[in-house]
């Protein structure tokens, strides 16, 4: 829907999708799987919102063909996604890093979470009937009783 | 001179929309009948005037006016017919006046059904529904016009965008329209009801149904979408949290919420100052993601500030709306007297836990959209705010709500007992703990997030019947007192259970979909055979076949499963020389319980073709889940409550 609404909304040109071509995969299934892995949660940069693995633009292609040549040449995940974060800034990846400023971004939804509760719970107590009634003294007890019984003579 | 007379109907539509949204103000306020009642014909001149525009600009698309520029920009001649009709929406200007077309049916719709409303209330409502057509059609007209002309007149247009030439762009945009538009009316009654500082469980029983249909006509328009974008994009995706996608999810969180605790306050009168809130906010949402998709601050926050003449001015309808609704609130909600009490273990309360974690989740999926952009602003750095994000936040949120949405229906009202529903459900949690174990032994122990979601929705299924088993004291009553119980049952219990079964049979469609996907991505040549899950395609070739606007290539697979003939698919590859763009078209051949998906590519030039195959389990389970969902809402809609004193009751819910 992203690309259609995106189009029907903007009038943009895109391309079709469904990019990976057969001769990007590699050999080994343990590294490719690992390149699917790491090209989820890069972006291609030229597009809007886009997965490497999910665009046809040219940039994309460059960056699974590295993202597979580092992949071959014996580098980890980590290596792979910091080489880029370097080389493109974390603004390819789509599973932002938490720093100071993206804090909010990572924290926000537990802190609504927490506040929402802690509001439902203050709401909640503050409704609550006055708790049980406290126990009469003897005094009124008596006072009670009597009235009752008044009440029951007439 | 009928692009001319559209203009004319869209300005007498403005003028209109700001006497209704003054004069029964005024009448309600002083208590003037004459005024007051000025509101219900306002309301249909208004929609006459915006139909006769609307059918304006179809008659300029229809007959390839091109001296307009929209129609220049957005249809060629080549196009079918069904285009260049559905293209009238498939743009900018168009699908303005799309939207305000629904807001005038929504406003005469409440005028018409809304005869059992009192007067003052109706008048009200319909006020502010005026202030809404208003603001749009003075941003149509003056940022967004659909019938500006221009001279000379090209000999053709451009072509309206290829990915938009199907028949889904006839049904998508128009439900989602009539969703977002929707809660403008749930809007407009808590707006009203602030002003006469009153909520009572009769309004909530006047909102219920609106806000119904419009979440139920979202819940379509969503599913369609969806759906669209997973035979038309062609890798067998069918959600991106993409911020478009974000923009329609974002109200129909709300709407859903709200639809809950509408209940609250119908039943029990209590929740009355949130649930105006949540109705407040459903349609603010719906007003954010009409900024996010209209002011092009998605594709850059620069490019906004390029041209800011139309984000600008609906971010002023943003700040208007918003901020005056909530000042109103602010002011006088803490007026709203508190209603019934309840213990936190109770009907209640789980629909006050249903608020906190659908109202967190919109405020979640609410900051992913916003804060790159916020970032972006600040210049504080670009960042990517992605599925792996939502996927770690949001979904962790659903999961002790669908949880919870298995008991909160065997809750009782005010006080519950809660071991005596959790021990009701132990066919469910046998149930849940077998599906989980299966899952995880099939899958070797790594299948954990699809034990956690298919183990989810057996539980919410197998509940959910618990439940209806429960009303309906089946096998423990004679079959007889079950069926007069089955014949009584109110609508909106069984909408319930239709609802939650729907959304239950949507994520194990969704969970299995996204976690078994198979795939297969290669070359083939003619001749060649594929296996994929029990399936073998048999490759035999492309051949030319040419449509009114496009040149495709159509491969032909002949699809056999243990030598027994299943299918024969045809996926293409369609290139439209006027966009001089390239679209696929993907194959399908569905079980109802797994698709078979096949797209075909480019030729290496050596007569290899590149192919890609998935085989997705469920998937079809996601939309069929949505359309039981929609149907739950529309069973709920027709329950005999809402329609009493309302003798169009029909209409209504045919609407």
């Amino acid at each position: 829907m992203r690309r259609l609404v995106l189009i029907l909304l903007f009038a943009v040109t895109a391309l079709p999708a469904a990019a990976i071509r057969p001769d990007e995969i590699l050999v080994d299934p343990a590294l490719e799987a690992r390149a699917r892995n790491l090209g989820k949660e890069l972006r291609c940069l030229v597009c809007q919102n886009q997965s490497i693995d999910d665009s046809e633009a040219d940039l994309a292609r460059d960056l699974r063909k590295l993202v597979r040549e580092r992949l071959v040449a014996g580098d980890s995940d980590p290596a792979i996604r910091s080489f880029l974060v370097a080389r493109y800034g974390d603004f390819v990846r789509l599973d932002p890093p938490l720093r100071v400023a993206t804090a909010v971004l990572w924290f926000g939804p537990a802190l609504v979470l927490v506040l929402g509760a802690i509001g439902i719970a203050v709401f909640l107590r503050r409704r609550r009937p006055a708790a049980a009634p406290a126990a009469l003294d003897p005094v009124d007890r008596a006072r009670l009783e009597r009235v009752l019984a008044e009440d029951d003579r007439r | 001179m009928i692009a001319e007379l559209g203009q004319f109907a869209l300005a007498l539509a403005l003028i209109v929309a700001v006497a209704q949204s003054i004069v029964p103000l005024v009448g309600a306020a002083r208590g003037d009948a004459a005024l007051t009642a000025f509101a219900r014909p306002a309301a249909y001149v208004q929609l006459a005037a915006v139909a006769a525009a609307f059918i304006a600009l179809t008659h300029a698309y229809v007959t390839s006016d091109f001296s307009v520029v929209s129609v220049a920009r957005n249809t060629h001649t080549s196009m079918p017919f069904l285009y260049r009709l559905t293209g009238v929406w498939g743009n900018h200007e168009g699908s303005m006046l799309l939207w305000i077309l629904i807001l005038a049916i929504m406003s005469a719709a409440v005028a018409s059904f809304g005869a059992n409303l009192p007067d003052g209330l109706r008048a009200r409502v319909l006020a502010v529904q005026g202030m809404i057509g208003v603001a749009f059609l003075t941003f149509i007209l003056f940022t967004s016009n659909p019938f500006t002309r221009q001279f000379p007149a090209p000999l053709d247009g451009r072509e309206l965008n290829p990915l938009l030439q199907d028949p889904g762009l006839a049904f998508h945009p128009p439900w989602l329209y009539l969703g977002y538009v929707g809660f403008s009316v749930a809007f407009s009654f808590a707006v009203a009801a602030l002003i006469e500082g009153k909520v009572d469980p009769a309004w909530a029983r006047w909102v219920r149904p609106w806000t119904l249909f419009a979440w139920l006509s979202l819940t379509i328009g969503i599913a369609l979408g969806s759906w669209w974008a997973y035979y038309e994009l062609g890798w067998g995706g069918w959600w991106f949290w993409d911020p478009v996608e974000n923009a329609s999810f974002m109200p129909w969180l709300i709407g859903a919420a709200l639809l809950h605790s509408a209940v609250v306050v119908e039943k029990r009168d209590a929740l009355k100052s949130w649930t105006i809130l949540l109705a407040l906010i459903a349609f603010s949402f719906s007003l954010i993601g009409t900024f996010l998709v209209r002011s092009g601050v998605l594709t850059s926050v620069h490019a906004f500030a390029v041209d800011p003449a139309r984000g600008v001015f609906i971010l002023m309808i943003l700040f208007a709306a918003i901020g005056g609704s909530l000042a109103l609130y602010a002011w006088r909600a803490p007026a709203l007297k508190a209603g019934g009490l309840f213990q936190p273990l109770s009907r209640e309360g789980a629909l006050v836990l249903n608020n906190l974690l659908l109202a967190t989740g919109a405020a979640t999926v609410l900051l992913g959209t916003l804060y790159p952009l916020f970032l972006d602003v600040l210049d504080a750095g670009k960042v990517s705010v992605g599925p792996p994000y939502f996927n770690s936040t949001f979904v962790p949120l659903m999961v002790p709500l669908v949880a919870a949405m298995a008991v909160g229906p065997l809750l009782s009202w005010k006080r519950a007992d809660i071991a005596g529903a959790i021990s009701r459900l132990a066919v469910a949690g046998i149930a849940t703990v077998a599906v989980i174990g299966i899952v995880l032994y099939a899958s070797g122990g790594t299948g954990f997030l699809a034990a956690v979601g298919l183990g989810l929705a057996a539980w919410l299924f197998i509940g959910t019947l618990i439940e209806l088993a429960e009303r309906l004291r089946l096998f423990r009553a004679p079959l007889a007192e079950s069926f007069e119980r089955w014949r009584h049952l109110p609508r909106s219990a069984l909408g319930m259970s239709v609802a939650h079964g729907g959304l239950a049979i949507a994520i194990a469609g969704m969970t299995a979909s996204s976690l078994f996907q198979a795939e297969q991505i290669l070359a083939m040549r003619a001749g060649e055979v594929v296996t994929m899950r029990g399936y073998d395609l048999r490759f035999e070739g492309i051949v030319q076949a040419n449509g009114p606007n496009y040149q495709a290539e159509r491969a032909r697979f002949i699809v056999t499963s243990g030598g027994k003939p299943v299918t024969v698919l045809t996926p293409e590859r369609r290139f439209y020389p006027v966009q001089r763009q390239q679209t696929t078209e993907a194959a399908i051949h569905t079980t109802g319980l797994a698709d078979l998906y096949v797209v075909v590519g480019d030729s290496d030039g050596k007569g290899a073709w590149t192919v890609r195959l998935y085989h997705n389990p469920l998937v079809p389970w996601i939309w069929a889940g949505c359309l039981i969902m929609a149907l739950g809402g529309g069973l709920s809609l027709t329950d005999r409550r809402l329609r009493v004193g309302a003798p169009k009751q029909r209409l209504q819910a045919a609407e």
